[in-house]
């Protein structure tokens, strides 16, 4: 097995790294509201939400990318935003990707941050509220440290999921080196060109990168749990 | 009732059978993406007229011959180039010499505006678009001839910053087709019904700027002894399929 | 009268229409049996319900027609059933949780008041809240509700997720509380002996209304009311220690009506105390009663008489200038002894609860 990798794959590698953390931290921006508001509403229209969140689950991701594709395309609702806006396109740039990955992982976030909120249930929050704790800082101060176990999740099945996330990037990404390149769609690039000892050399990167994240986030959640 | 009348009522169920198997067989074809609607029409032909069924896969060349290396079921391949077979052949994985060019596929530059793509291509030179789509060319053969195309009219390094690449040309199709791309390269085929070409504006490549992109046919070796397989690649040669496959915008050699 | 409530509230299978009044200090005890009520009524006084009414404290209003404070800007404590402790914070933590939260010029309770108070050193310097048993989490509950100075006590059932060891080590604390803290108290509670021992005031509640409002020891008494009825049916009398027989183990408690001689207490003398008196251990005779084990007759007037169910007779008197027994008799010694409101009687008691 040869042991360089290409610039142009080293290129990929930082990129996905880039990518996934940058989703992570949106996801975290915007599953834990969501979260929180499908914990405690008890609006009639919250079984549609919470559908609507999952639903990313249901399609295949190249059907999700070439939906997000018209969408965001000329003739797309969000396309037509974007251009109005003078944001430019948003299929082939770093920002498609990251807006397309978000959608294609927020289950993956909102729904471990939900159950750790359901799960605090309501007292905990009545109690800082009856010492005086605002809205806000209920929030911050009682709900979010109790909540850790399922950010640690949700923040671990994010990353990892957009790390191995391949049809919407594909799809929507067109390949692009440096911009929208990412490991996953290298790979798959290597391997469909038979050269297979460069996919072998990235494969086996980023399983061990994976893997070294992953324990390391287990690890720090193990030893949280016990404290 | 009676043992010997259900005897015989087997006896000529159990005929019938074998009778099936021999005449009427079944062939599984593996078939490039780009000869989906072609190949549908020659399959309706070719079931009526021998009353054999084919089973057809769709999907990208490579990952097919990756498939047949490790065992897949598959007793033809139709694939977009001629690289695919050869190296089956190569292999040992095809019947050696049954592999023959099906198809010449032709390369066109297409936009899903119409009057945006001039007769001549000017269009490339000229600029003024943002985003020009290819197939990958480790990937597709058009997407190989896309990149020859380009380098031979000598704007390969002008339209580095434009190019995206899709993983095949049905995904470049998709990038033009929703209006992210204004152009791609695409096959003539995709945009091709009856013989003619309804949608958007197009130039046709001209043939001397790429090498003939030879759609390739093999019978693989596991199918050696299949008479339908046989059968098969046989009607792929003969007139009927020739007139339906140039209705849909290939060439034939 | 310092708390003025009013609210109504409906749910599916439950409504709530109440209207009370309880004074600026003391502890008031809503009492009821479960599904009366008494802790939805609760947590609407604490904003934590949102009812349909009324509520002032102090003449601060709460709640009417155009407001509503939020819970967090309402100034009370609250202690919820379980101690519901934060288990991210430290003991120490979690009594400052509140403490840190109002501004410094309204912190009327000293931090290590409240740790002397109900004895929280030791549970300061153990750390982590999981550590500690039922009994101890409460007391820190509770401290952790008194640490924000609050303008009134709301307590829920603090008691009755405890076992009873925790509950006899929590209860003195309860009443140091009650002599000590100058702010009213609401304790919900369907255990007539916590109530007895801790109440002054009592608000019964009954299928989401209140049926009776008033002093401790009068609603007690009163034949009217499903408390009579009770098999634990009796009165309170508010008395003070008199004398210790040292040899014989006894001490004597003197009131208005006369003394009464329960087992020892360790209280010194002069000091007050309350009794407990269950209708079911005060017999009566027309004559005073000779040679009989029972040391305890006091001169009584009956003042109230109710038939109960086919054989029993309640029996309501005046012993002294103020104080109530009960007393349950079969309705056969009633017509024997031919007993009628305003006469004279000897009431043998048999058994004092002390609380």
């Amino acid at each position: 097995m040869m042991l360089n990798i290409a610039p142009a794959d080293l290129q990929s590698v930082w990129l996905t790294l880039k990518l996934a953390s940058v989703v992570t931290l949106l996801l975290l921006l915007i599953a834990t509201p969501l979260a929180w508001w499908l914990a405690h509403s008890r609006r009639w229209y919250k079984g549609i939400i919470a559908s609507l969140v999952a639903l990313p689950l249901v399609l295949p991701p190249t059907v999700l990318g070439f939906y997000l594709l018209l969408l965001m395309g000329p003739h797309g609702v969000v396309g037509e935003l974007t251009h109005a806006l003078n944001l430019g396109r948003l299929p082939f740039t770093f920002a498609g990707l990251v807006i397309g990955s978000v959608l294609f992982s927020m289950p993956f976030a909102v729904q471990p941050i939900q159950n750790a909120f359901e799960s605090i249930g309501k007292r905990p929050l009545e109690v800082a509220a009856t010492l005086r704790a605002s809205l806000l800082d209920q929030f911050f101060s009682v709900a979010l440290p109790l909540a850790r176990p399922g950010f640690l999740t949700a923040m671990i099945l994010a990353f990892a999921h957009t790390v191995g996330e391949f049809g919407v990037v594909l799809m929507l990404g067109g390949n692009i080196d440096g911009e929208t390149r990412v490991l996953s769609v290298a790979i798959y690039s290597h391997v469909e060109a038979m050269e297979y000892d460069a996919a072998h050399v990235l494969a086996g990167g980023m399983v061990l990168f994976s893997f070294v994240v992953l324990l390391g986030l287990y690890l720090l959640g193990g030893k949280e749990g016990k404290r | 009732m009676k043992l010997s009348q259900s005897r015989v009522l087997l006896g000529a169920l159990l005929c019938g059978m074998m009778a099936n198997t021999v005449y009427a067989g079944e062939v599984n074809a593996a078939v490039a993406a780009n000869f989906t609607a072609p190949v549908q029409q020659i399959v309706a032909q070719f079931q009526k007229e021998t009353g054999h069924t084919v089973k057809l896969s769709f999907g990208s060349s490579g990952k097919f011959t990756a498939q047949i290396k490790e065992g897949a079921p598959f007793d033809v391949l139709l694939a977009a180039d001629e690289k695919n077979p050869q190296l089956l052949e190569k292999e040992g994985l095809a019947v050696e010499g049954s592999r023959f060019v099906y198809a010449l596929g032709k390369l066109v530059l297409w936009s899903a505006q119409s009057g945006y793509v001039d007769d001549k291509g000017h269009v490339l030179r000229k600029g003024g678009y943002n985003k020009l789509a290819y197939a990958d060319p480790k990937l597709a053969p058009y997407g190989l001839a896309a990149k020859e195309t380009l380098e031979e009219l000598g704007l390969w390094n002008a339209v580095q910053g434009k190019l995206v690449t899709g993983e095949s040309i049905t995904q470049t199709y998709q990038f033009a087709a929703t209006g992210n791309a204004e152009l791609a390269f695409i096959a003539l085929s995709q945009i091709t019904q009856n013989g003619k070409v309804t949608e958007g504006s197009w130039w046709i490549v001209p043939a001397h700027l790429y090498n003939p992109i030879k759609q390739s046919a093999v019978q693989l070796s596991a199918a050696k002894d299949k008479a339908a397989a046989q059968a098969f690649l046989t009607f792929l040669k003969g007139e009927k399929a020739k007139t339906i496959i140039r209705s849909f915008g290939y060439d034939l050699p | 009268m310092a708390i003025h409530a009013h609210f109504t509230l409906s749910h599916p299978n439950f409504s709530l229409d109440v209207k009370f009044q309880a004074p600026a200090v003391g502890v008031t005890a809503l009492f009821g049996v479960s599904g009366s009520g008494k802790t939805t009524l609760l947590r609407c006084i604490a904003g934590l319900e949102r009812a349909t009414g009324s509520l002032s404290i102090n003449d601060e209003i709460w709640q009417n027609e155009r407001v509503f404070l939020p819970t967090h800007q309402r100034p009370l404590g609250y202690v919820f059933q379980e101690a519901s402790l934060f288990p991210h914070l430290s003991v120490r933590a979690n009594l400052e949780y509140g403490y840190k939260r109002i501004k410094p010029a309204e912190r009327k309770v000293p931090l290590e008041q409240v740790v002397s108070w109900l004895g929280l050193e030791h549970l300061i310097a153990r750390g982590d809240p999981a550590q500690l048993s039922g009994g101890e989490r409460q007391r820190v509950a509770i401290g952790r509700a008194l640490l924000t100075s609050p303008r009134i006590l709301l307590m829920d059932e603090p008691l009755s997720a405890l076992d009873s060891a925790s509950k006899q080590e929590i209860l003195p604390y309860l009443e140091r509380l009650h002599r000590e803290l100058a702010i009213p108290v609401l304790y919900v509670s369907h255990a007539m002996e916590e109530v007895t021992r801790l109440a002054d005031h009592l608000v019964l509640l009954q299928q989401g209304k209140v049926i009776a409002s008033g002093a401790l020891h009068e609603t007690l008494a009163r034949l009217d009311l499903p408390l009579a009825a009770f098999d634990d049916a009796g009165s309170v009398i508010e008395a003070r220690v008199a004398q210790h027989d040292e040899p014989y183990h006894l001490t004597r408690l003197d009131f208005s009506g006369g003394s009464l001689w329960v087992g020892k207490v360790n209280q010194a003398l002069g000091m007050p105390v309350r009794a407990r008196v269950l209708a079911r251990d005060v017999s009566l005779a027309t004559h005073a009663p000779q040679g009989s084990s029972i040391t305890n007759i006091l001169t009584a007037r009956i003042t109230e008489l109710r038939d109960e169910g086919v054989d029993k007779v309640m029996v309501k008197l005046r012993v002294g200038d103020s104080h109530t027994l009960l007393s349950r008799i079969t309705r056969r010694s009633r017509d024997h002894l031919q007993l009628l409101a305003g006469m004279e009687v000897f009431a043998q008691v048999k058994s004092v609860a002390l609380m």
